[in-house]
């Protein structure tokens, strides 16, 4: 299975969901840079956090303009799987991919520690790993990781089970529902605030992480029914 | 529209006869040394440049004599003083690149912009080495957290590093907080940036080659942070406030684009020498790279890619505009330099070339409009011999009795109110704001004793920590000096690493009062004396001198930036308490030493007499030990006792993981004296049961003084003194006041 990690100017966790590849599923795995007009050769798009552009105008508005995201709309509409943390999950959301906004931290502070996490949602793509009501420890790290949506949004999005995560315990950001990642219908695009790939190895504080990686290549064995991704938990 | 047009510049004869050159901090003599150098008197361009490179920022006129004394080789030191940073190998042909620099004065005007820029501006001096950077650290000062004005500095500080560091994606693992009067007017905002090599990468700030052209890059340049290094250099006032045009803006992610094209560019293989441009912009770059290569250079201040229209050639070379860079390369490798740079759309411009005359000469509009000896800019500056004298308060707390203050009796509350204060608290509110996880190499996070960031595709890591206590420096600069570097190694050692070599910032008053010069000499006599013992020599640092407000100088401050090195991961410690059962164990003795504690300020609301005592034999053969047990696996956590004495490590170690305590402590002083002397050279271990007795006989071989303590465990701290119960309550009790105290105070 091979694994995307986009790159846009300002993108700095790029480095560490390429490393998280790496030491979790052992796949390949490439740095493709925001020019790029082909992700043909990918089975896994991740958009990486950061600050791209310098979240100038807003967090990932211009970054969805780059000329690569017109390829990650047309892998995420060819069922492709598209993950998208922190940063890339505001630039999903801002490429329409994800529905709602992440806006400014209720607390208007960037705020950076290890948060719970309930895994709603099970049977995505990118959370086959977990049990659903699981709770699993990963860092947030993020100045405007607010969700918001409207309330008919909302509903839709609990009515199609949609919510992937919600904090646990004290909200971080003043998010609506508490949600801290949430899916495409599908269930092939993913995007959330925490940071799974700083969640990888114990030395890091945490593995709980680890799971979203080995979900993807669950279902891109049960995609493919390649031998090559015996299911892993 | 009115078009922007710069003022009109004084003439030669106005500069002379008006002694126009007094308000950059030239002096007459200087100025008539100027003359001298030139042949002739300066014009407005050539008077703006001298007095930048002239300046205590960049020529140290007041503080090298005592510079000179600081141990600066070793047999690990790759890089000393003199370049970006230093650089010390830590083995398998990789190297550590560290230093630490100030932006006291900027922070002190414009909160946010100066210290993120303080930030960007190590960041720079980091990557211009060639090293890719992997760690930041900072070293704060406040008022005491009281006034709306301490409260707004200290909130923009802290989210000025924030910005900055989050953004460029480079974690801020540790640093120090520490709120006083002292610093009341002139905060101290200290940054430190840590950075990995391959020894056959390390960059030079060089300008070779006769005939090379040399280049610029980075974002247009503007009018803003002209003469900031002056204005670094001299007393911070009421008309301060004026000069915060002199306060520079930073753009991280143009920095991010920067040092990640700068690197490509690097591992090209095409650079001859680069230079960030820092404090003095453009003038000191261009006048030190050719200076180290016994060069002279020409600039075309034309092709310098300008922010704003009508800019002279005076505001250019003044500029410190953020996120330039300077290099040098061969003709035939300008293309490939340009296309690297476009990548990351950045442009970037052939502004000079290296000449053979040893010679600065700038030219505008065809003309030559400044021509001086690079070696009068870079090494000719005049050096001064301060008076120093001993100030009458040091006398004066020699007679002090810091034992004279009547018993605390409730230390329930005693312990309360050292935890609740400020300095000591929980810095949660701060760290919480800094991305200190991102490049997912943090072993140990803020809080602990010292950082850890493990280094990928090895089982080594780096361990790194800021010390200093301005208390005890102010009130023994030669003790308090000792005490900074010997509490930053004795982090590091708890943390499982081995010293390497420190970085320095030596934060002090204006060196025009003896007082203050007599501080800065003794301070640097006892960094230095302790660097020596402890094998850590100074690689590289900063001086800011004229920190002073209303009521005179700030206390002392030399902070200690250092870095140690982790053998393997699993030696990697933290101050927390593991499990239930284990053993605690007191390493070092314990004497009467309240002077210039925590609990001294916090409950007698004074800072007097000396601070401890401290025998670096002593303190050496300590980290020889602790670090031996440590790599024989026999500790499960280890903690220094420093601010707050051992009432405080033993609550601290606690709170991690939420684990009670009970321990008896068996001394020969009255029990307040006991739980909060601040006695130095002295660690808290924690042992497994199976394993303490082992450990014990490890430490005593080693001729360490060692103390069963207790146990860990349970929801209450309980600490007896010569087996009289004096602290007893819930640990959450403790923890609320130490957790809460700052966010209750920003709120």
């Amino acid at each position: 299975m091979k694994f995307a990690v986009l790159v846009f100017p300002g993108s700095n966790c790029d480095i560490d969901m390429y490393k998280a590849v790496e030491d979790v599923l052992q796949q390949p795995v490439d740095y493709v840079w925001h020019t790029a007009t082909d992700l043909s050769q990918y089975d896994a798009i991740l958009v990486p956090g950061g600050f791209s552009y310098g979240d100038y105008l807003r967090c990932g508005a211009i970054a969805q303009l780059a000329p690569v995201m017109n390829e990650v709309r047309k892998a995420a509409e060819a069922g492709k799987f598209v993950l998208g943390v922190c940063n890339g999950f505001q630039i999903l959301t801002e490429a329409g991919l994800l529905p709602g906004a992440l806006i400014r931290n209720k607390s208007l502070k960037f705020r950076c520690h290890p948060v719970d996490l309930k895994v709603e949602n099970a049977n995505t793509a990118f959370t086959n790993a977990y049990q659903t009501g699981e709770t699993i420890r990963i860092p947030i790290a993020h100045g405007e990781g607010n969700f918001y949506c409207d309330d008919e949004t909302l509903k839709q999005l609990q009515a199609n089970n949609q919510i992937v995560f919600t904090y646990e315990g004290d909200n971080p950001n003043g998010s609506v529902a508490n949600i801290a990642g949430i899916c495409n219908e599908r269930g092939n695009v993913v995007g959330m605030m925490p940071h799974p790939e700083r969640a990888v190895s114990e030395l890091l504080g945490s593995a709980d992480g680890a799971g979203m990686f080995k979900s993807v290549l669950n279902a891109f064995a049960s995609k493919t029914g390649a031998a090559s991704g015996a299911a892993v938990r | 529209m009115a078009q922007q047009t710069a003022a009109k510049e004084p003439t030669i004869e106005q500069i002379a006869e008006q002694k126009i050159y007094k308000q950059f901090g030239v002096s007459d003599s200087e100025y008539a040394l100027i003359c001298e150098f030139l042949g002739r008197k300066p014009n407005y361009t050539e008077i703006g440049v001298f007095s930048v490179m002239w300046s205590e920022h960049c020529a140290y006129k007041n503080s090298k004599p005592l510079l000179k004394r600081f141990p600066v080789t070793g047999p690990r030191v790759l890089m000393g003083p003199g370049e970006g940073a230093g650089i010390v190998d830590i083995g398998d042909n990789q190297a550590v690149v560290f230093k630490i620099e100030s932006h006291n004065h900027p922070s002190a005007v414009e909160p946010y912009q100066g210290a993120a820029t303080g930030v960007g501006g190590i960041i720079r001096d980091i990557f211009s080495m060639g090293s890719r950077p992997i760690a930041l650290l900072n070293s704060l000062r406040f008022g005491k957290l009281e006034s709306d004005r301490v409260k707004y500095l200290f909130e923009h500080v802290v989210s000025g590093i924030a910005g900055y560091g989050n953004c460029i994606g480079i974690p801020t693992v540790a640093g120090e907080v520490m709120f006083d009067e002292s610093y009341e007017g002139n905060p101290l905002v200290n940054a430190m940036c840590v950075g990995l090599i391959d020894h056959d990468q390390i960059q030079r700030g060089i300008a070779k080659g006769v005939g090379n052209p040399v280049f610029y890059v980075g974002p247009a340049t503007g009018r803003d942070g002209i003469h900031g290094a002056t204005f670094a250099s001299e007393d911070l006032t009421a008309e301060s406030e004026a000069k915060r045009s002199a306060v520079q803006v930073g753009d991280p992610f143009m920095e991010k684009l920067v040092m990640e094209a700068t690197l490509e560019l690097i591992a090209s293989g095409i650079v001859l020498g680069i230079q960030d441009m820092g404090a003095a912009g453009l003038t000191c770059s261009s006048a030190e790279m050719a200076s180290k290569a016994g060069n002279g250079m020409e600039l075309y201040l034309d092709e310098v890619p300008q922010r704003e229209e009508g800019m002279t050639a005076y505001e250019m070379m003044l500029s410190e505009s953020q996120e330039r860079m300077l290099f040098v390369t061969e003709p035939q490798h300008e293309a490939q330099a340009k296309a690297i740079f476009e990548r990351w759309g950045l442009h970037c411009a052939k502004v000079g070339k290296v000449t053979d005359d040893g010679r600065l000469r700038l030219f505008h509009k065809g003309e030559q409009v400044a021509d001086m000896p690079v070696k009068a800019l870079v090494d000719d500056c005049p050096i001064y011999e301060k008076p120093s004298k001993v100030p009458d308060y040091y006398v004066k707390n020699g007679s002090v009795d810091t034992n004279r203050y009547e018993q605390a009796t409730d230390l329930n509350a005693a312990l309360r109110k050292v935890l609740g204060s400020p300095s000591l608290a929980s810095k949660e509110w701060v760290y919480s704001q800094y991305d200190y996880q991102v490049r997912t190499e943090t072993a140990v996070v803020p809080g602990s004793d010292a950082a850890v960031v493990t280094i990928r595709g090895t089982r080594k890591a780096l361990a790194m920590t800021t010390d200093c206590n301005g208390r005890y420096v102010y009130l023994d600069p030669e003790v308090g000096g000792k005490i900074a570097v010997a509490e930053a190694a004795r982090n590091i050692v708890c943390s499982g690493g081995e010293p390497l070599a420190i970085t320095d910032n030596l934060n002090f008053g204006s060196p025009e009062k003896p007082e203050v010069f007599w501080q800065m000499e003794k301070a640097v006599d006892g960094m230095a004396e302790a660097c020596r013992f402890l094998e850590t020599p100074v690689i590289g640092g900063n001086v800011s001198l004229y920190n002073e407000n209303a009521k005179g100088a700030i206390y002392p401050t030399p902070v200690v930036g250092m870095v140690g090195l982790v053998r393997d991961i699993d030696h990697i410690t933290t101050q927390d308490f593991k499990a239930s059962g284990d053993i605690i164990f007191l390493l070092g003795e314990t004497k009467a030493e309240l002077g210039g504690s925590e609990f001294q300020y916090a409950v007698h609301g004074v800072t007097e007499g000396r601070p401890p005592e401290l025998d670096l034999a002593v303190e050496q053969r300590l980290h020889k030990a602790v670090l031996g047990a440590i790599r024989e696996g026999l500790v499960a956590s280890a903690h220094d006792l420093s601010e707050g004495g051992l009432a405080a490590a033993v609550a601290e170690s606690g709170f991690g993981r939420g684990l009670g305590a009970k321990v008896d402590f068996r001394a020969g002083l009255r029990a307040d004296i006991a739980l909060f002397s601040e006695s130095q050279s002295r660690i808290l271990l924690s042992a497994k049961p199976e394993q303490a007795d082992r450990l014990a006989a490890y430490l005593e071989a080693e001729g360490v003084p060692v103390q069963r303590l207790g146990v860990v465990g349970g929801d209450a701290l309980t600490i007896a003194v010569n087996g009289q119960v004096v602290v007893d309550a819930p640990l959450d009790e403790f923890r609320r006041e130490w957790k809460e105290a700052i966010p209750c105070r920003m709120q």
